[in-house]
């Protein structure tokens, strides 16, 4: 498909749509429908869109495969941490009030945190799967 | 009115699309045919008012799950093999299947209904206490990262799980040089 200028064209003007969207939907998940996961998916699309087009070597020097192993376990790693700063804050695991100087602030910020690690790992995890099933027929 | 009319067009569709993907042998076309299928469930979503349901099911039935179906035809091959067995025997334990769980969903309460356990137990005190203690506008969000964190970070490792299983079995990297070791396939 690398050779097919509709194809590049298009999918250079909506792949930063999509990721934009992406961001949109994980930022204001808070507000509208949406979240981490499917903010995290959408984000992943853009990428595994650009895999599809431009191939998947192009997927993998855009996003080296030691930071994807990074990511999938940063993500997950800040929504434990949130919890257990909230148990070093003299709280219980994952009781966000402690977070802020009002407990609907604490609530804020540890809500932002937690939906930012779903985000984070579901989007890597995604990619990893698209990479591990569609790079493998490669020539 | 209209929402019924809505509701048995989406049924219908829905329907007409799961025995299209019965009957086509181009496994492209079925893949194709459950990425409308998601799409027609992400729909039914929306008219149910679940929209971060919907939501989700757009993305990943539609999005995710189609492109990994279309990866795994371009491992596997586009053509449907003939299958070993004659189809009596599935044919049998699905109808059984399907027949009981239709029975079962006698005894649920009907869509919508206020008595509805569902309606009873803490979904009203999530409702009515979580401007005030969370102060966000989606409860649906509040009570997924905030009332039910714990089920949330479970989730997460689950798919964490998932991507790190994917990375052992498939692995991340191709091997470039076949003929070594540990390319026997």
């Amino acid at each position: 498909m690398n050779d097919n200028p509709v194809l590049r064209i298009v999918a250079k003007i909506i792949i930063p749509m999509i990721l934009i969207f992406g961001l949109y939907v994980q930022f204001h998940g808070d507000f509208g429908p949406g979240g981490g996961f499917q903010a995290g998916v959408i984000f992943a699309t853009g990428f595994i869109l650009y895999g599809l087009v431009f191939g998947t070597d192009a997927l993998r020097s855009a996003i080296p495969a030691p930071i994807l192993r990074i990511v999938i376990a940063g993500g997950l790693l800040l929504y434990v941490g949130v919890g257990v700063a909230t148990l070093l804050m003299g709280s219980d695991f994952l009781a966000y009030n402690v977070l802020g100087s009002t407990p609907s602030g604490g609530q804020h910020l540890g809500i932002f945190l937690v939906e930012l690690g779903v985000g984070v790992t579901v989007s890597a995890v995604m990619i990893t799967v698209f990479l591990g099933f569609a790079g493998r027929n490669d020539p | 009115m209209l929402i019924e009319f809505v509701n048995i067009a989406i049924l219908a569709l829905l329907a007409v699309t799961a025995l299209a993907a019965i009957r086509l042998h181009d496994l492209f076309a079925v893949a194709m045919m459950f990425g409308i299928y998601s799409l027609l469930a992400s729909v039914m979503f929306v008219v149910l008012d679940a929209i971060d349901v919907a939501f989700t099911e757009a993305a990943v039935g539609v999005g995710i799950s189609t492109v990994l179906m279309l990866g795994t035809i371009g491992l596997v091959g586009r053509h449907e093999q003939k299958p070993a067995h004659r189809p009596l025997l599935p044919i049998l334990v699905v109808t059984i299947t399907g027949a009981a769980l239709v029975y079962g969903t006698l005894d649920m309460p009907l869509f919508m209904d206020p008595a509805a356990p569902a309606q009873q137990h803490v979904a009203p005190y999530y409702l009515n206490e979580s401007p005030e203690q969370i102060g966000i506008p989606n409860v649906v969000t509040s009570i997924l990262a905030s009332y039910r964190g714990y089920d949330t970070l479970g989730e997460l490792a689950v798919i964490f799980t998932a991507g790190i299983g994917v990375l052992g079995i498939l692995g991340l990297r191709r091997r470039k040089r076949p003929g070594h070791e540990g390319t026997s396939e």
